[in-house]
């Protein structure tokens, strides 16, 4: 298993490579530079702001030097927030995305996997049906419609909980991240009711049940652990999903996240912000389909064997 | 899964409502929330640009001057108590308000301010706005480089308390500039502590470091959350100021801090959405304020394609525009129809000029260039960056001008950037645009229309406007100016280089509680003008 991880990690050093240099080039080649301003700025001031930057250098030079700065972990100044560099707008940024991104995957598992189970014991009645169709629903409806619709009734009419913010009044993390992890909810639910059908018709849970077991244990202590492998394999991508997902919520809820920086850094052609956020969001998703990949390794002896 | 159920617990007991909103606790203390669009560039009055930049700015350092909040064309005292022009009328003496000190105790003085503008016209600084400060003698000259000695540039301490400001020329509007932020001084000590005259790093501007010399101070910065200012006991008004403090919340969805607002989250908002805007007015919110603002919505016109060259065939696209549909059906929130490219009413400035809605007329004048009823006139493309507000508009002109002069027309959005990139190419037919004054003066709108400049972006070149703008730039007579300014203004409407649609008006929600929130066309607030009480 280490060879495997090894191997996973070697290959990830190159895809990260051809990730930041695409990137570089794509953003020099988009027309519109960072500092076009509905007020055009006199030339003379562009030609400043461009030494200051060294964008007046040749490409290959600028390429050069980002890179060799990226190296030693600088990923320069942010154009569009002079002061700022673009490591610490990620780092503040980041808590706050990842804080997000947890509580919604943790809202997300657990309703999934209940709603998933629950299906799957009580397949092709209400109890299926019924979560089935929501778990439809959650998939198809999109945050930027939830998330309103969750704030004007628990926030607007009941009065309940905040309307937006993160840590600044009691309970305003709770309708961001059931609006981020609503429809992760419902992949999850109908993977897990998937796997679970499937493990429940073995062989080893009909050992398990005329041994006299309860039905709950055969859930719980056998059934459980193969009926989740799906729902496993779909953690990596979800997390790094969420992750770099999660603009739309952060813009509804006024969150302070990463999301928002990523793509106003496109807009803005904030070059050194771009790149700094691709490198980060990809190396984040090769991460955690490693850590998924692994965790299917040890939950499943036959995904070793092969 | 116990311990789950646990934090979900907790999760849902913390959720119970503290009882009182912002807005109702903000009345108790004087604080301010205020809903401000995006998070701010930074607050070095030299390096950013932009109205959200502005509203921290106003609160935080001040000027020789400031604008008259309630619309008024003369300034009002700032650091300076008051100023004379010489016999010359260019030369200015400014007298310093021997009260005026920075938030940290230290007097401001005359030699602060000339550093300052030391600082904001050293190139490699990259001052987005040094321009506003080539009006003093060899400004220009020692941005470009060509003098390297600052003491050749016009701006002198002549005492303790006196700055003297020496103009290039006559300029009736420079006191009126100097409301504007880019002429601010900073505190030379604080910036140098933290890097070089011409650092861009802005150190000196974050919490614990910042230093400035307005009514209120940085108190603390969480990015893209909340900035937060309190009172400064060292202003020299610090009598007048009753907020005790601000919060700026950088909200860029219109959808959110309406949300926002009617939770009791927000004061004052930036904007109203689109879309709400007119149900607002026809359920007669309260809290909806439509105040009149120094901006004008226009369609360039690129006069450097052939079909497009002809005067006649701009004019004839004006007349096939009925403005009053557009602000009445389609923007729906307040705007006024506008006829010139200057808002009237700029400092008491009311062009005279006329675009009548005439398809007949505007018939005759395209056959007479070539195209009767618009038979061989090329499909022409509307340029616009993407908003939907900015697509409906479109959309209207399409039509107006396939149905009233027999025009086909294509409509075409892009990213903000490419959309800028095509504008300044000229590679457009006819594109969208918006220009806000940076002070109270028809120069801010007619200069830009000058040959060369760089916001032209039409190809337009007139020489006959060019030289009555340039006179009327020298001339100190502020009826003759005008009058000047007004037959600038009447060649522009006739050559019609840009289709003015509408004046801009500023649209926002207010609590009742908020008071000395006044209407003016710069939309500047003060903040010791502001404060909060119940009715």
């Amino acid at each position: 298993m280490i060879g495997i991880i090894l191997r996973r990690i070697l290959i990830a050093i190159p895809v990260l490579i051809v990730v930041a240099s695409i990137t570089f080039f794509l953003t020099r080649l988009a027309p519109g530079g960072p500092f076009d301003a509905e007020k055009k700025l006199p030339q003379e001031v562009i030609d400043n702001l461009n030494e200051v930057y060294n964008l007046n250098a040749p490409i290959y030079e600028q390429f050069y030097d980002y890179f060799s700065n990226v190296l030693v972990g600088d990923f320069g100044p942010s154009f569009r927030y002079p002061g700022r560099t673009v490591t610490e707008m990620i780092s503040t940024g980041l808590p706050v995305t990842f804080e997000l991104a947890f509580y919604a995957i943790l809202f997300a598992l657990l309703i999934g996997l209940l709603a998933g189970t629950i299906a799957a014991l009580k397949r092709n009645t209400f109890l299926d049906y019924f979560p089935m169709a929501i778990a439809m629903l959650g998939i198809c409806v999109p945050t930027f419609l939830l998330g309103p619709f969750l704030v004007l009734i628990f926030g607007i009419y009941l009065e309940l909980l905040p309307v937006s913010g993160w840590d600044t009044l009691p309970g305003d993390k709770i309708l961001p991240s059931i609006t981020l992890g609503a429809a992760y909810a419902a992949y999850i639910a109908r993977l897990g009711r998937g796997g679970m059908i499937e493990i429940l018709g073995q062989d080893f849970i009909r050992t398990a049940r005329a041994k006299g077991l309860t039905e709950t244990k055969v859930v719980i202590n056998h059934a459980l652990q193969g009926g989740i492998l799906p729902v496993v394999s779909f953690l990596g991508p979800a997390i790094a999903g969420l992750l770099a997902g999660s603009f739309v919520v952060e813009t509804i809820f006024q969150i302070p996240g990463l999301g928002k920086f990523y793509v106003e850094a496109a807009f803005n052609r904030d070059y050194t912000m771009i790149l700094g956020t691709t490198i980060f969001f990809s190396a984040m998703i090769i991460f955690f389909n490693l850590v998924s990949d692994i965790l299917v390794l040890i939950l499943n002896p036959r995904a070793r064997d092969s | 899964m116990k311990n789950f159920i646990s934090i979900l617990s907790i999760f849902i007991l913390a959720s119970c409502s503290s009882g009182k909103t912002p807005v109702e606790e903000g009345l108790e203390n004087q604080i301010l929330h205020w809903g401000n669009g995006s998070e701010p560039q930074g607050i070095d009055p030299h390096i950013v640009t932009g109205v959200p930049e502005h509203h921290i700015l106003i609160g935080v350092c001040e000027g020789l001057t400031i604008t008259d909040p309630k619309g008024g064309r003369e300034n009002l005292p700032g650091v300076a108590q008051s100023w004379t022009l010489k016999e010359d009328q260019k030369t200015y003496v400014f007298s310093f308000n021997p009260n005026a000190r920075w938030s940290n105790g230290d007097r401001v003085t005359p030699e602060d301010f000339v550093w300052s503008w030391q600082r904001a016209l050293t190139p490699t600084l990259g001052s987005q706005y040094s321009e506003m400060l080539f009006y003093v003698k060899n400004a220009k000259e020692f941005y470009d480089g060509k003098i390297d000695d600052f003491s050749e540039v016009g701006v002198k301490a002549i005492s303790d308390y006196e700055l003297e400001v020496e103009l290039e020329n006559q300029t009736p509007f420079f006191v009126g500039l100097l409301a504007h932020y880019s002429t601010w001084p900073v505190h030379k000590e604080t910036v140098l502590k933290f890097g070089e005259i011409d650092d861009r790093s802005m150190k000196w501007t974050r919490p614990g470091n910042h230093v400035c010399n307005g009514p209120m101070k940085l108190k603390s910065w969480e990015l893209n959350k909340k900035i937060v200012v309190e009172k400064n006991e060292y202003y020299w008004d610090a009598d007048r100021v009753k907020l005790n403090e601000i919060h700026y919340y950088p909200i860029q969805n219109e959808s959110t801090e309406d949300r926002m607002f009617r939770a009791g989250a927000l004061h004052v908002t930036n904007v109203v959405p689109q879309e709400k805007c007119p149900v607002y007015l026809e359920n007669k919110n309260p809290s909806l304020r439509i105040d009149p603002y120094m901006g004008t919505y226009y369609y360039r016109v690129n006069t450097t394609l052939p079909h497009l060259s002809d005067s006649r065939v701009r004019k004839a696209l004006a007349m096939g525009i009925n403005r009053k549909l557009i602000v009445e059906k389609v923007s729906k929130c307040g705007q006024k129809t506008a006829y010139s490219f200057t808002p009237p009413g700029t400092s008491e400035y009311y062009p005279d000029t006329v675009v009548e809605f005439n398809p007949e007329k505007g018939k005759e004048l395209l056959t007479e260039a070539g195209y009767p009823n618009g038979e061989g006139f090329p499909t022409i493309e509307i340029l616009f960056n993407t908003q939907e507000g900015h697509r409906k508009i479109a959309e209207a002109i399409q039509q107006m001008w396939k149905v009233n002069l027999g025009i086909n027309v294509e409509i075409y959005n892009t990213d903000w950037k490419v959309y800028l990139s095509r504008q300044d190419n000229l590679d457009y037919q006819i594109s969208r645009a918006g220009w806000i004054g940076d002070y109270q003066d028809p120069n801010t709108f007619l200069e830009i229309m000058r040959p060369g400049r760089g916001n032209n972006q039409t190809g337009w070149t007139n020489y006959e406007y060019e030289k009555l703008v340039a006179e009327a730039n020298k001339t100190s007579d502020q009826e003759e100016r005008y009058k000047k300014l007004m037959e600038a203004e009447r060649i522009l409407i006739d050559e019609m280089p840009l289709i003015p649609i509408y004046t801009y008006v500023k649209q926002f929600q207010i609590h009742p509680d908020v008071k000395g929130w006044d209407a003016n066309i710069l939309d500047h607030h003060h903040p010791k003008f502001v404060y909060l009480e119940r009715d």
